[in-house]
Order: structure tokens, then sequence, then C-alpha cells
């Protein structure tokens, strides 16, 4: 009764095992091949962006970064009007964002009582997912008018007469401007930076928190001498994954932002930043210096982020492998 | 003092000599010589850590699978060298088999958990797989509890069940060797009996090494014992005498209960 | 006692601020879904589902031609980027464990998880639309799969990763293949897991609009030919909204909350799906 003697014939399995070997090596070929794609499509975007801008480059050269015109007409470009749109939305939105999102990771991680744990978290994350094409489309027909009734004029009659500041606020109350597109970009920001926020919280382990609440110390003097020292760089990680998406938020900016091509000073006026720019010019752009300008604008935008974001994983894989220090 | 001795065995299935083995560069295995007797059970025990599961993998050459472990020596198989560079690891797999400590059943139906394996080397019509998924259920002992529930998945049975299973589908390729590292010590007691059974049984086809932490189980079921102890091999025997009348000190301190 | 008075005030400030900050962000986020219910469900008839984009000035229309058009592109870059995204995923997981080349890709995929999608939209204008001959719903489903893939391709490796070190081994002891194992064990073991990142990379590109403005374009008319312009609802709702006419702003609501919907429900159900893998 020795069946296991009886094995299948062992030249079945030598030509089945020279089926298996090649069979193996296309499909680590091919994986890799795919997993080439994604390199691929990063280098493919950086070179053809370069090669689309070179008129623009070779005409202006690096001073395309600073120069303060953007006209279609005399056919003169420059980055400067665009890129202080761009990073003042995107400041004024991180302002906003920051706070909140530290405060509402916060309440999800220390205070929330446990049944609204889940529910508040899985709305805060469910929000992330709500395309950015809505938050634009509310900001210009909802928020900018009753900005504009409610709050412009009031922020002018406080605000108006203080030096320096003033001038942030002068000009007519119309509603959509810079400051209106950074205060639409925070409210899109804002569950990206609180889940990553709370994500980085609940790495503090339990014990280490358990032992200040030992001592006597109140959830606030946790939070605020332990678990932010201690996710630190996470938390920054997170801010900086915000940043990188207002920087290249094109949608609900370009409803609201005015699309005006000057730097006045002032957050109520209109201004642009460049994927507004890019969404507002680039359809109907001219062939030559103009649409080779537009690529340029997108070159800036791709190595501002790419920067930004590379920065922003670093720190979170960081903050979340060595869990702060 | 690694043991040397290892003519005791009559027909050896595989033949291991001078093997070292390493983990980068921790040194996990020192110049093991051992045979393992066919169709009998040899168990391997020893401390944690003494390298016992180590020297069970390289049977197979489960460590190819993690860059940075390696093996030096011989493991003679049917003449052939297992650790041989040339020697294609898909065939040694295919002849010896292995359980592990947890159940692993695939993600699939217990049906296609036996077949998976048959038919990567057999071509069977329908009618002779079914045969072989229902004698490697039988040899398994778990035909009778699972045969009106081919079709639902691996993953729905008990623990013990789940076990056995594995069984099953190390057994239904017909391998001439199988391995089981630790296979019990995530069952319970009643599920426990029911492998060491079929250990006893399958014997009579299968070339079987078993890793256990649990002595009177290497006792129980076993026809030779290895015991290891820091990645030496320190005494190998038969099993009545080595329990009875150990030779090394460590293996007597061992076995009575002093350490490890 | 005045300076413990003094820190649970402070405390009480701090979890005060943290309530509010959490009721004004739940409240800006009811405020804006609660307009688009208002808004959208006026603007959902069955002329919405049945009639086409309507010409500047003429009165009534639907968005026929934008709902189906944004199907078939979103189809095409469901069609496209699974597969790739499933096998790079799989090469991350299953060959790149410690190789340099793969922490590069691994890096690149989640620097363009968060890419600025307008800048994609440009790079295809560069790839397809200038050399091709013009805007087409290839273009955009190739812009739309740029953004899709690096979903894909984390959550794959970061599944398959979860897979238990013994099973692969169960896997390899039967004398398997390595892409047999791959395929029909590991990626097996985590199928929920993986599907549910198809479904959130369909649910990002799903309301993606900067991709597809230099791309998939726009087409006013019903179209299926996915190599002329494409109608899609994202770019018919940018247009519609800023548009003078009252039917296409209400239009563009409707097609707001269309999107919102569905990207709602993609996520709610790629959720429930996870969870229900984690109880078996």
């Amino acid at each position: 009764m020795h069946e296991a003697a009886e094995v299948a014939p062992v030249d079945l399995h030598a030509a089945k095992i020279r089926v298996f070997k090649l069979q193996d090596m296309i499909f680590h070929k091919v994986t890799l091949l795919f997993a080439l794609v994604v390199l691929a499509g990063l280098a493919g975007i950086l070179v053809s962006l370069a090669v689309e801008a070179m008129p623009t480059l070779r005409t202006f050269g690096l001073s395309f970064l600073w120069r303060n015109v953007w006209s279609v007409p005399d056919d003169e470009y420059g980055a400067l009007i665009a890129i202080y749109g761009t990073l003042v939305s995107s400041f004024i939105a991180l302002l906003i964002a920051v706070p909140v999102s530290f405060g509402i990771a916060l309440f999800l991680t220390e205070t929330c009582p446990a049944w609204l744990k889940r529910p508040l978290g899985t709305a805060i994350e469910l929000l992330a997912g709500v395309p950015s094409i809505i938050y634009g489309i509310w900001g210009l027909f909802i928020f900018a008018p009753l900005f504009a009734e409610h709050v412009q004029p009031h922020l002018q009659k406080v605000l108006g007469d203080v030096p320096v500041i003033g001038a942030w606020f002068a000009g007519p109350p119309i509603g959509i401007g810079i400051l209106t597109a950074g205060i639409v970009l925070s409210l899109m920001v804002i569950p990206f930076v609180a889940s990553v926020m709370r994500d980085v919280f609940e790495t503090v382990p339990p014990v280490l928190k358990e032992s200040v609440y030992g001592v006597g110390c109140t959830t606030w003097e946790v939070v605020w001498n332990i678990v932010l020292p201690y996710t630190r760089v996470g938390v920054i990680g997170g801010i900086m994954l915000g940043l990188g998406r207002a920087l290249g938020e094109t949608m609900a900016v370009t409803f609201v932002i005015g699309n005006a091509n000057r730097i006045t000073g002032s957050l109520f006026s209109p201004g642009n930043s460049i994927a507004s720019v890019l969404a507002n010019e680039f359809g109907e752009a001219d062939p030559g210096l103009h649409i080779a300008s537009l690529f340029a604008l997108g070159l800036v935008l791709f190595v501002i982020t790419f920067i930004v974001l590379a920065a922003s994983r670093w720190l979170i894989a960081r903050g979340t492998a060595r869990q702060g220090r | 003092m690694p043991a040397t001795s290892v003519q005791i065995v009559e027909e050896a299935a595989l033949k291991v000599r001078n093997l070292d083995f390493y983990y980068g560069d921790f040194k996990g295995l020192n110049g093991i010589n051992l045979d393992i007797a066919r169709h009998k059970v040899t168990a391997f025990i020893g401390p944690s850590g003494c390298g016992k599961s180590t020297l069970l993998r390289t049977f197979n050459r489960m460590y190819d699978l993690y860059p940075g472990q390696r093996a030096e020596g011989e493991i003679l198989f049917n003449g052939n060298n297992l650790l041989d560079r040339k020697q294609d690891v898909n065939m040694v797999r295919a002849k010896i088999g292995m359980v592990f400590q947890k159940p692993t059943p695939f993600p699939m139906t217990i049906y296609e958990n036996i077949a998976f394996g048959v038919r990567l080397y057999e071509r069977l019509s329908p009618s002779e797989m079914g045969a072989r998924v229902e004698w490697a259920l039988r040899k398994a002992a778990l035909w009778d509890e699972v045969k009106d529930k081919l079709q639902q998945s691996g993953l729905s049975l008990s623990g013990g069940q789940q076990q056995r299973l594995c069984i099953a589908r190390a057994v239904a390729v017909k391998p001439e060797v199988v391995l089981l590292d630790e296979p019990t010590s995530a069952l319970d007691p009643i599920s426990t009996a029911k492998v060491e059974e079929l250990v006893d049984e399958l014997k009579a086809d299968y070339t079987i090494a078993i890793v256990t932490h649990n002595m009177q189980q290497a006792a129980r079921i076993s026809d030779y014992t290895a015991f290891m102890y820091l990645g030496d091999l320190i005494e190998f025997g038969k099993t009545d005498e080595l329990f009875v009348q150990p030779k090394a000190k460590q293996t007597e301190d061992y076995i009575t209960g002093r350490f490890g | 006692m005045q300076l413990y008075t003094r820190r649970v005030l402070i405390n009480r400030l701090g979890i005060g601020l943290s309530m509010v900050a959490m009721a004004f962000g739940l409240m800006a986020l009811m405020w804006i879904l609660w307009t688009l219910f208002s808004k959208g469900f006026a603007a959902l008839s069955w002329e919405f589902f049945s009639q086409d984009t309507p010409a500047p000035g003429s009165e009534g229309g639907g968005l026929r031609n934008a709902i189906v058009g944004s199907m078939m592109i979103i189809g095409v870059t469901t069609l496209v980027s699974t597969p790739i995204g499933i096998l790079a995923g799989i090469y991350l997981a299953e060959f790149g464990r410690t190789s340099k080349f793969a922490a590069v890709t691994r890096f690149v995929t989640d620097i363009m998880l968060s890419a600025p999608s307008i800048v994609i939209g440009l790079f295809v204008y560069a790839l397809m639309v200038a050399t091709l001959g013009g805007f087409s719903g290839w273009a955009g489903s190739v812009a739309l799969s740029l953004i899709a893939i690096p979903v894909v391709v984390r959550t794959t490796e970061n599944m398959l990763r979860l897979v238990p070190a013994t099973l692969r081994e169960a896997a390899f002891a039967v004398g398997a293949p390595h892409w047999k194992v791959s395929i029909s064990i590991t990626l097996r073991a985590v199928k929920a897991g993986v599907v549910t990142g198809v479904l959130l990379a369909i649910a990002r590109v799903t309301g993606e609009t900067a991709p597809l403005l230099f791309t998939a374009l726009n087409n006013q008319f019903f179209s299926t030919d996915m190599s002329q312009p494409m109608g899609n609802l994202p770019v018919v709702i940018y247009q519609f909204a800023m548009s003078p006419y009252d039917n296409w702003i209400s239009l563009a609501w409707g097609g707001a909350l269309l999107i919102a919907l569905l990207v709602l429900a993609i996520n709610i159900g790629a959720r429930i799906l996870f969870r229900q893998k984690d109880k078996l």
C-alpha cells in the first residue's frame, strides 16, 4: 500500500518546472514594466512640460519667475502674479485650516465620546472625497455673495484704518478675490489635514498618555505637552500635505479668485493662481509664446508642489515610523 | 558537543551533511549532520531559538524567499543535493510537503484547497481529481466532516479542521517527505490528539519530520528524536533511548525540565 | 489653588475651542452639502437625464450626453488603471521589498497621489492632443488613469503586505510558482481590499475636472466616439456654472449633486465592502 512511491512521472515534473520558470520570469518582468509606468508618468510630466515651456524660458530666461506682467495682447508673460496668488491663497487656507484641523483631531482623539468617534471620523474622511468643483460652485454662488454683503464691509470698517493691515482689506467688497479663494480652499483641505493629524495623534502610546494623566495633568496639558511634541514631525507632514493640495487645487480656486492678472496688495481684490490661469486660458491659448508660458507656469507649479509633497511624505513617514521624537 | 553519529538510521530519506545556516551575519545552525529515516517519524525538540524550525525550513528551501538567508553544506535527497543552486526549488517543494504552525487554508473552497497543488504538476480528469481530493481528505481523517461542504470556503472550518485540511493538501500531491512545523501548537487538545493519530498513520507511506515544543508529543509519536540547542545538534537517536537514557547532560536537563 | 483654577480654565478653553473647531468644520461642510442638495434636487427631472446639453440661450435641456460621456471616460479609465495599478502594486509587494528601485517607485507614487491634477492635464495635452490632432475622450481617460493608477498601486501594495507570511510560505510549500502564489493565493486573500482600492480610485477621478479641460474638452452633442471631444459632467458643470444663463446654472447644480452622490455612494460602498472583509 505504498501510494507515495508511485509519484507522478519525473519528466512531467521537469517539463512543468521549465514552464513555471519561464512564467515566473515573464511575471516578474511584466509587473516590473507596470511599476515603470508610474515612474514614466512622472518623468513624462517633467520632460513634456519643460520641452513645451522652452520658448518662454528662452525668451525670458529665469526672469520669467519674477516678471510682474501677464498680458496676452502684448505677448509679455511672467509668473509672479500667479505665483503670488497661489502662495497667498494657500497661506490663508492654511491659516484657517491648521487650527481648525488641530481642534477636530484633538476632539476626535481625546474628548469625543466613543460612540461618536467612528461616525464623525468617517464623516471627515468622506468629506475629503467630495470633488473640489463642488466647493468651487458653492463658493461662487453661496459664499461669495454673503461674504461681500455681511463680512467684507465689517472687516473694512474694523481693520481698514489700521496701518499696514488696512491695505489688505482695501477696495470694493465684491465677494470674489484672493481672500475668498483662501477661505474656500481652507474648507477643502480641512478634511485632509484633520484626518492625517488624527492618525498621527493615535500613534501616541496610551501608556505614555496615561502616565501623564497619572501625575494630574489636564487633557489640554497632555495634548500640548506630550501628544503634540511627540507627533510634531507627523503633524507638520500633514500640514504640508494640505499645503500641497491647496497649491495645486484648480476648481475650488478658479470659481472664486476673480481671474485678474494683477497684484494689488489687497486681499479683497481679484487675482489669479497658477492653476486658475491654466484653467481659464489654456483652452483658448494662441500657439507660440502664450501657450509656452502656460506650460512654464505648469512646470513651476509642479516643481513647487513636488517639493512640498516630497517633504510632507518624508515627514509623515518619519513621524509614523519613529513616532515623533 | 555536536553529535556526529549518523549511522543509526537504517534507510535514510534525507541525509544532512555539515549544514551551516546564516541569517545575514548571524549563524543559525552549526555543522548539522543527521539522517532522516524513511517512513519513520523524526522529531526535533529543543528550546525556542535552538534552530529546529530553521533546520526544517532548509529541507524545502523555504528560506529562499528571504534575501539574506543562506545555507551551506549538503542535504541529500534521492542522491541530489537540495542545496545545490541548480536544484529547482519548486521541484523540491512538490516532493517535500510542509504544514505550518498556524493553519494556512488558501482563500478558496475546500475542494480547491486540495486541487490547487495537484493541478500544478498533474493533469487529471475531473473524476480523477474528485477521487484524489477524497483520497487526500480521507488520509487526513477529514472526509467525513467535510464531504457535504466541499464547495465552502476553507476558512469556514474550525482551527483543527483547517490544520487537517493543510495536512490533506500536503499529502494530496503525493510527496515523499512531509515536514510538520509545530503543527499542533495552535490547536486544542482534542484536535491535537487527532493530528497525532494522523501522523502515526501517515508514516506508513511518508517520511515525516516534525518540530515540536512539546516533549511528550515527541515521545508519543516519533521513532527518532533530535535535541537541538543554540544551533547545534546536541543529541540524536532512537526516541526510546534518548528519552530514557540521554547521553548528553544538556539533553537530560532539558527533558527533565531543568531548563528550556 | 489659584494655579489649579488657572489650569482648569485653560483646559476648559482648549477643549471648548476644539469643540468649536469640530462644530465649525461640520457646519461648513453641512452647509455646502445642504446647498448642493436643495439646489441640485430642484434641477433633477426626467429631461435632466433624457435631453442633451442645451445650446446657449435655448430653454430646458439636460445632461444626457455629459452623463454618458463621463461614464465612458471613467469606464475606460477603470479598465486601464486597474490592471496596471494591481500589477505594479504586486511588483512592489512581491519583488520590491528591499530594492532601491521599488523605494523610488513607492515615493513617486505617493507624490503622484497628490500631484496637481491640472498639470497632468497639461502633460496629456502635450502627449496626445497636440500630437494626435485634437481633443478626445481617449485623452481624457489617459489623464484620469494617471490619477487613478497611484491610488490602486498603493492600496494593492498595502493590502498584499498584510497577507500573513505563513500563507505565502504555505503556497510556496506545495511547489507553486511565484506568479501563481501571487495571483491565486495572496491577491485572492486580499480581494476585498484591492476592490476597495479600485473603487476609491474611481471615486477620486469621478469628480476630477481640471485634467479633462484640455483633454476630453467638451461636446455639446451626444457622442459615443472616444476619438472625438466628449461631453463629461465636470467640465459641463464648470462651463455652465460660469455662464450667464439660469437654466445652465441650474443644470450645473444638478450635475454637481449627481457627482457628489455618486462619489459618496462609491466611498461608502467601498467602506462597507472592506469592513465585511475584516469580519471574516
